[in-house]
This record gives structure tokens, sequence and C-alpha cells, in this order.
């Protein structure tokens, strides 16, 4: 009988949980969480603010979750420490806790630039977990002026799920798009105009530079009047516990395809961990959902004795507003291949005879299978590209592919 | 020009409260009457190339649409009716031969229609078919006139090869190319369940059926089109194609268009090259050259399989025959006037040829005033619809029959009579592979086997009613028949007597 | 366990299955009054190509990637059915980016749905196998296709 620790308590732990029970059904597992709630979908936190999701469906797995998986969570407590030798996780009220197998699911945490005066402003918060939306929609009300820092994909939700229920939202960024990290300039264009429709407004290419009570002095001499400020600049993956300890770091805790650390029996999944990017060819940290559960679930197999590669992983996001979607997986790299409509964008990028990565603005049918070409390194050659790069369809595929795929159980 | 213009014959009632534009009428019509009008909104029709095959019809999902007979009539005329008006239009317009599919549709006599079978009742009990046994097997071929045996006293056994059924029902012969690959492939699998037989017709015997050889005939006709050693040889029995009841006195013909891929591999003649098959066989032009051929196709084939010849019902068709009984053919097969034909002139098709009842009973009649009888099976087609017919065809002396028009009703065939365009919606009468696919032969052969099967049970049912058990005992048996608004000639020709009589 | 397999030899491309499909997850009983005059979101489609079509469903995989991904745990797999808590489902169309199949598209109402093999509106077994006119669709138990 193995003791399993989990340090965190979201979407990769309650993977770990999963792949951990699909092999061993007897063994203790101890949850360390952070957080008073039970795991939940952290990125339902904006459609809760909008009032799309309502509390008591946002567990992850419902509220049943470790009863029917027989695991105990320590909750509002905090691992401070590692020792690897000894095999033992030290909490913050002195408490240590022994282990056979370790996965760190410490996530990351919201990074807040050291801005003037900040300190000045009263109602400011994060956007990162729910007690931080819950705190958020207590403090605006009908009246209210927002101002969002960062129109990545954190402060855009925000900017969605608040704006039926405040008066005015400004987002402002460094950079001159909005989505920088997943979109250039063009596509960002096409996404930016659904939002003006709504009437929210940017400041890009712009920076606070100084906080005075309810008014923000910006780089370019504006001045913005707010009643509630919401930092979403960026996350910086929580790397402590396992950097302390010595474990290999880089801008995430680095894992093999088996999710294993530098350090024996000690193995990281979600947004802290950094894997193999398989499209990029390099490590990354791919800080979203799917990868979390993925790898969470990897761990707990391995952990408990199996063995699991996780070995496709790319980064790929659904990012939708009002309607409009954007769809983006692997990278931008090599020959681009274009389609533009009045109000679509489609981009596929091929290299060495493979499809890199896409970016798909308005026109998201049916993704998921480029999504797979990509994932799947399948050679351009063995179906026919010209169809799809017209359409996401499946005729592309031989015959003989498409009787593996839909002839049988898959 | 006005004077060419022909109202359309039917028209299409959409039921606009049902139909949802799931445009499934438009994309499964070849004919292109359905289309979807954006401008509109709605679906649309243009029923001047509607040829009422009932495709539509039967795929709607929700039964919005009907085909009607436009009533846009001509003045009615009993002698000039519309058909024969519309026909010279069409004549003055093309200048060609007109062309029909399928059997003549006259209101000619249907005698099966004026034939009543008998049941037992006081004086001779009948036979329950669900506790007795009952014997729907034939065997057909040469039968000895008498038995011999040897010194131990056993019988010797010399019989000429048969061919058994296990009902005495065979598909008639399809050529591949005037119906489709699947068309074939059910008719094959069918036969092969069902124990009878289906025939290749003139086209020759694709390979991949090859498998089902012990329950086909292969057919030798005039143009000799996929006549091989191999395809002799591949089959249960071998048919010669003297005529053909639809169209006597002609060959077969199935233009270039068809010919093409398979089709034209099987025939062994060049893709888009026209198929004709010359009127006589050229090397038959009298009763000892049939001899000749029938001979010929038993040595090449070591007398192991029996030979058919197959004739239209003409004049003196007692008299034909007799001489085919002579010539060593093991089996006759008689085809009436109202056969079924991919395409024929439609003048022969209507004119030419005489009624299969009547052409049976004389032929059984004269063969058995000959003492010839036992000398040759004999198998008719031409319009038998159901078990009664069966039934009937064999009281009047047939030893089995041959459907072929009923069996493409079964593979879903609406009768709309315009197999010569190619462009059969169910699938049978075409080669373009987009249709051929819409006959599945999962379905087609299952759809053949219960038509048979009910059949079979029918006809089970008929004989019992008459205190008979086996085919046998019914073959020939016209004191099972009587029949009605027929006049002396007609019933004496038959054998049978007047109803009440 | 039983799934729906269409094989493309058959297939007419005739659309029935969808309109049949969207008529079943309907829950009216008039199909016309259902279908009539309105798009539909069936959960079954037709792709075809230059000279053939097939119709593609939900795979109801054995290891599902949409199940892992979805964000609101609105996907579950249940006694191998995959299926969707509309509840749950916030439309954020990640199931729709991973699944391999293009098997996920969403409702008039932006909520995502699939095949879930008729199991439990009106009509019982799926409607698209009842309603094909050639037997293209099947629902039938099958090993992996090697």
């Amino acid at each position: 009988m193995k003791h399993y620790v989990i340090i965190g308590n979201g979407v990769a732990a309650a993977g770990c949980i999963e792949g951990i029970r699909s092999r061993d059904k007897e063994s203790k597992i101890t949850v360390v969480s952070e957080e008073r709630h039970i795991v939940y979908c952290r990125p339902l936190i904006s459609y809760y603010l909008e009032g799309k999701s309502k509390l008591e469906n946002m567990s992850y797995r419902g509220n049943d979750f470790y009863e029917r998986m027989n695991c105990h969570v320590l909750f509002q407590r905090k691992a401070i420490g590692i020792d690897a030798e000894k095999k033992r996780v030290s909490l913050d009220d002195g408490e240590k806790l022994s282990y056979d197998e370790l996965l760190v699911a410490s996530g990351s945490s919201p990074f807040v630039p050291p801005f003037k005066g900040l300190d000045t402003v009263e109602k400011k918060y994060s956007f990162m977990t729910l007690d931080d939306a819950l705190a958020l929609e207590k403090g605006i009300d009908k009246e209210s002026n927002v101002l969002i820092i960062g129109a990545g994909l954190i402060g855009l939700k925000c900017a969605e799920g608040l704006l039926e229920r405040v008066k005015s939202i400004t987002v402002c960024d460094l950079a001159d798009r909005v989505l920088s990290s997943i979109l250039d300039s063009d596509c960002a264009a096409l996404m930016q105009r659904t939002l003006d429709k709504k009437g929210i407004s940017f400041l890009l290419g712009d920076s606070v530079t100084e906080f005075r009570k309810n008014r923000a002095d910006m780089q370019s001499g504006k001045c913005v009047p707010f009643d509630v400020l919401v930092l979403a600049v960026g996350v910086r993956a929580n790397t402590a516990l396992v950097k302390n300890i010595g474990g290999e770091i880089g801008r995430g805790i680095v894992v093999d395809d088996r999710m294993q650390t530098s350090i024996a029996n000690i193995y990281a999944a979600g947004d802290c961990a950094e894997g193999m990017d398989i499209s990029l060819g390099k490590r990354r940290v791919l800080a979203i959902l799917p990868n979390a559960y993925m790898q969470g679930f990897t761990a707990g197999v391995n952990m408990a004795g199996g063995e699991m590669d996780h070995s496709k992983a790319i980064p790929m996001n659904s990012i939708g507003f009002f309607g409009m979607h954007a769809m983006t997986a692997g990278t931008y790299e090599g020959d681009m291949y274009e389609e533009r409509g009045e109000n679509s964008l489609k981009r596929l990028f091929t290299k060495d005879g493979l499809l890199k990565g896409y970016i798909l603005i308005g026109c998201d049918e049916r993704a998921g299978i480029y999504t797979s070409l990509i994932r799947e390194r399948t050679s351009l050659d063995s179906i026919n590209f010209d169809i799809l790069k017209k359409a996401a369809t499946t005729v592309a595929f031989s015959r003989e592919e498409r009787k593996r795929k839909f002839g049988g159980a898959v | 020009m006005s004077v060419d213009f022909i109202y359309p014959e039917f028209e299409v009632i959409r039921n606009e409260d049902r139909c949802i534009a799931c445009r499934v009428c438009e994309r499964q019509c070849a004919n292109e009457v359905h289309f979807f009008s954006p401008e509109r909104g709605k679906m649309m029709s243009d029923e001047a190339k509607c040829v009422d095959c009932q495709r539509c019809v039967s795929l709607c999902p929700t039964r919005a649409l009907k085909i009607v007979k436009s009533d846009c009539a001509l003045r009615e005329n009993a002698n000039w009716q519309n058909n024969t008006i519309k026909e010279i239009y069409k004549q003055a317009s093309s200048g060609g031969v007109l062309l029909s599919s399928m059997g003549n549709p006259n209101p000619l006599p249907v005698y099966w229609d004026r034939i009543l079978i008998n049941a037992s009742q006081v004086t001779n009990p009948p036979i329950d078919p669900l506790r007795e046994p009952m014997e729907t097997k034939v065997s057909l071929g040469k039968k000895p006139k008498k038995i011999t045996r040897d010194e131990s006293g056993r019988i010797v056994c010399s019989l000429s090869p048969q061919i058994d059924l296990q009902m005495p029902v065979m598909f008639s012969a399809m050529s591949y190319g005037s119906i489709s690959y699947n068309a074939h492939a059910s008719l094959a699998r069918a036969a092969t369940e069902l124990g009878i037989r289906y025939n290749t017709g003139e086209g020759g015997l694709h390979e991949d059926f090859y498998q089902y050889g012990k329950n086909t005939i292969v057919q030798v006709a005039s143009g000799r089109f996929g006549v091989h050693e191999a395809y002799l040889e591949a089959g249960s029995a071998i048919e010669i194609k003297m005529g053909q009841g639809a169209k006597p006195g002609i060959g077969g013909h199935l233009p270039g268009m068809k010919i093409v891929g398979d089709v034209s591999r099987t025939r062994m003649i060049p893709e888009g090259c026209d198929a004709i098959s010359p009127a006589p066989h050229h090397d038959i032009y009298s009763i000892e050259d049939l001899r000749q051929l029938v001979f010929s196709l038993k040595e090449a084939t070591e007398y192991r399989k029996p030979v058919i010849v197959k004739v239209a019902a003409v004049h003196n068709i007692a008299a034909i025959a007799s001489g085919i009984a002579r010539s060593g053919a093991d089996i006759i097969a008689i085809d009436g006037f109202r056969g079924g034909t991919g395409a024929a002139p439609t003048r022969i098709r209507d004119n030419v040829g005489i009624p299969i009842e009547l052409a049976l009973a004389s032929v059984d009649q004269h063969l058995r005033d000959e003492g010839i009888r036992d000398n040759v099976s004999l198998v008719v087609g031409g319009s038998i619809r159901s078990a009664a017919d069966v039934v009937k065809a064999i009281a009047l002396g047939a030893d089995a029959v041959y459907i072929a028009t009923a069996a493409l009703l079964a593979l879903g065939c609406h009768l709309c009579r315009t197999c010569q365009s190619g462009k059969c919606n169910w699938g049978i009468a075409t080669q373009r592979p987009d249709l051929v696919k819409r006959l599945n032969p999962d379905i087609g052969s299952q759809r053949l086997v219960n038509l048979m099967t009910a059949w079979r049970h029918e006809i089970m049912e008929l004989m019992g009613g008459m205190g008979i058990n086996s085919i046998e005992a019914l073959k020939g048996n016209r004191l099972m028949l009587r029949g009605v608004n027929m006049t002396e000639k007609e019933l004496e020709i038959l054998g049978i007597s007047h109803a009440g009589a | 366990m039983k799934r729906v397999y269409v094989n493309e030899e058959w297939c007419l491309g005739c659309h029935l299955c969808e309109y049949n499909c969207a008529f079943a997850n309907s829950g009216l009983k008039d199909m016309a009054f259902a279908l009539k005059g309105k798009p539909i979101y069936p959960r079954i489609h037709i792709e075809s190509g230059e000279k053939i079509s097939y119709a593609v469903s939900c795979r109801h995989c054995e290891d599902p990637i949409c199940v892992k991904s979805c964000i609101a745990g609105a996907l579950s797999k249940e006694d191998g059915v995959i299926r969707i808590d509309r509840n749950r489902c916030v439309g954020c169309f990640t199931c729709v980016l991973v699944c391999p199949y293009g098997a996920l598209a969403p409702n008039a109402d932006g909520v995502m749905q699939k095949c879930e093999l008729c199991l439990s509106n009106e009509c019982g077994e799926p409607a698209c196998v009842k309603g094909c006119p050639n037997k293209a669709i099947v629902y039938e138990e099958r090993e992996a296709a090697v």
C-alpha cells in the first residue's frame, strides 16, 4: 500500500487522482489544497460572472469526487517544503506528510508588476481563482467603471464576464494588440472588431506609469478614471518547491514524457510544469486545461506503477468572445496558407511535410481534424492536403485511413 | 417549336405544409426534376423531366410528395388514343424508331386472370400445408421414358443432367449491361440462398460471380458476348437464346455509352462499341443447325450440363417446340409477348408475339400428342406476376417458370419504363456508379429471398387447397383449372373447361 | 458496446440521416413542424468528396480526448457512451478544438451537442440507422478496425 501525495487541487490534481485510481484502488491519496473549494473548473470563473455558469455546476468532477475516488483532502493548507531524501512534505501548520510518490501540481500565480501607487488603489483584484471572482463580483455594481490591465486570454475573458454587469470597461496592454501571446496583428484585429462592437475600450501599446487612488496615469499621457481595477498581466509558474531542492527548472518545473521531474519519485503536472511541445520541438509551459488533465493523468498512472507517455503535447486554444471564436494550435513557423473572408481568417502553417500549426478565426468547424494532424505528426503526403486547405474534412484522408478511423471501435 | 410540344405526362404535387426542404428529392433524382430555389426559399420541380419512378416519393421523410398523371388531356378518342397521337408527334420530331422498356402494356387479354383454380372440399379432402409435408422441388431436364433394371433388379440410373430446384421458379435472363452489377449480385445471392437459378442473360458472367456458378444459367445468345470455355464451365446449365418474348425476330441492342469498364470486359467487346446481337444466330439457319449447336455445347462441357433453348412465343410455337424437343435440348424455355426488356422497338414489343398461356398449353399438348413430352422440360415466362400465375402455369403443363419483372420489382423497380435512358433511380437498369450504389445487394438479395419464400408458401397453400402435395401432381393437371370470360376457341386451346361446366 | 458505423460504399449522400437525427432530438412528434423553415442542427453530418460520401458522428472513443479537455467537466463517459451535460456546457469550443473526427458542433442555442445513440430520446435506438434507405449506417458491435 503506497501513500500518494498531491500538492495542488486543480485539474492536474484531479487527473492524477483518476490516473492513480485506474491502476491502484487501494492505496492512500492525500491532496494538499491551498484553496477552500473542491476541485473546480478554473476557466469557468468568467462564465460565472457572466451568469452562464452556476456555482453548483462548476465542480470539475461533481461533489462526490473525492469520496468516489477514496482520497483525503486537506483544505486551505499550503505545502512549504519538500525533503526528497526523507520523502516528506512539510505543510504550513507544521504537519509533515510522508509520501511514496509525490505530484507537484502547484499551478501558477498572477504576476503583479510593481506599479507605482498600486497600494493606493482601494478595489483591486486578480482574476485567477474562484475566490478572486467572488470578491470581484462583490466589488462591482451597475455603475462601476472597470479598468483591466492585460488584454490577454484572462483579461479579455474577464471583460466578457463583466460586460453586462458594469457601466464601462477599459482594457489596456503593453502590446500593440489583443491576445498577443497567440495572435499576430491581422488576427488580433479581427477579434478586436467584435470586442469594439460591444463597447469595450482599448488602450493598446500603452501602460500605467502611476496609480492615484481612482485614476491611472498612462505612458501615452492619458488619464483613466476607474472604480474597480483588475490585474490580468500574466502568470508565473509556482516552481519554488522543486527549485529549492535543486530540481531542474526552466520557466516551469521540467518534466520528461512520463511527467517525472529530475528528482526521483517526484512528478509535476499542469500550469507549473514544463514538458515537450512537439510542434515547436522544445520544452514549454502549456498552461491549458486539456494539457493539465492529460499530464496529471499520465503522472498518476506512472506513479501507480504503470507506463504511460504524454508525448503529443502542443499548445492549443479555443477562445471566443460574444460568438466569435478563435482557434489556435501548434507553432506558426514554416509556409503559410491563408484564406480570408469578411469575418473570418484561416492560416495553416506547414513545414517539412507536416502541419505545424494553425489559426482559425470565425471558421472553427471541425478544427479538431487539423489539431489531430499536428498531434499525430501526420505526413501531408499521406493525405489530400488541397482538400483540407478548403475545409476540415476527413474526406482528405485515404480510404484505408478512413476505414481505420470509422470502420471499427476507436 | 410549338407543334413539337407534348405536355408532360406527370405532375409533381408537393404538400407545402409538409415539405421541410431537406432536398433528398433533389439529391436522389437522376432526371434533375427537383431543385431548391434560393430566391423563393422553397423546393420547386420541373415535371417535364419526371418519369414517375417514385424515388422521391419513397424517400421523402415527411411524405410531402405525390406524382400524378397529368390531367391535361387531348380530346378523348377511342381510336386515336393519347399515346397513339403522342407517338406520332415524337416520330415526326425525331424521325427515329420508338424505343420502349419493360413489357407490353396494352390492354390485350391476360389469360392468367381468366383462369380459376380448384379447391377440394367434400369428396377429396384438402391438405393442410402447415401440418403435412409439401413437395415444391422440381428437376428440369430430359426424363427417361421407362424404368430399366439390371440383372439384380436394381434400377439403372442413366438420368441425363438435371437442374434441381427447391421451388419451380427461376430468375430469367437479364444481361449485365442492361442491369447493374449490384442487381446481378442480388440475383446471384438470392438464387443461391433459395436453391434456384438465375440467368446471366447475353452480357456474359462477371468473374466475381463465378462463385455462384452452381446456381447460374449461362446464356449463349446470337452475339455470343462473353462466351468462352470457362464461361460455359462456370454455369450449371447453358441456355441458347433463340428469341425473347418482348422482341421476337430481332436481336438485342445495348448502346455504346453503357459498354464501359467491367461491362465491356465481361462482354469481350471494346468500350464504347454498340453491343448489337444479330436477329438470327448466324450459324443456326435450320433446326438441324440448332441440333449441331446444342451438341457442340454439350461436347464442350462433356455432357455434364443440361442445355436450354429459349424461344419467343410466336405463331406455330407448337411445331417449333416439337423441333427443339427432337434436337437434343433438355429444356425448352418459352417467353410470352408480355415479357420485359431493357429496350426494344415499341411496335415490335406491342404487336409481335402471342400470350404465354396459349403458347404453353398448345406446346404441352402437342408434345404429349407426339409422345415426346418427356424429352424436355418446359419453362415459361413473360409476365408471371404472382404465386397464382405460377400454379396456373404448372397446371397448364409447365415444369417451372421464369420471372424477371417481378424480381426487379422486388429490387425496387417502380416500372416507370424508362430503362433505356440509363438513369434508373433505383440502381437497377443503369451503369452510373452513383446510381448503382443505390441497390445494396444485402437489401436486394434479402428482398428477393423474401418474395420467393412468400410465393413458395402461397404455392403450397394453393396446392393444399386442391388436395395436391407435390408439384409433380400439379404438372399438366388441367382438370384443376376452369376458365371464365373466354371463347370456346380459347378454352379449347388452353385445354380447360368453362367454370360451372 | 454497439456503435453507429457507416459503410461508405453504400452511402448515397442523401442526408436523410441528418434530418432524422434533428427530428429525433427535437422532442417533437411532427417532423414537418419540427424542421420546417429553420436550419437543422443534426448530430451526424455528411462529409462528401468527389465520388464518395459518408456520415460522421461521435465514435464514443475508448479513450475520449474531448472528456479530458472539457473545461467545464460537461463531457463524461457513462457505460461507454460519451454524454454532454447541457447545463454545464458554456460553449467554449474546446471539444471542437480537439475531436479528431469533427463530431461535435453547437446547437442553435450555442450549447455543444453530439450523438448520444438516441438512448435518451423518444427514438430509443439511433434514428440515423433506422432512416437510412440503403443500409449504409448500421448499429452493431465491432472490434478495432486494423
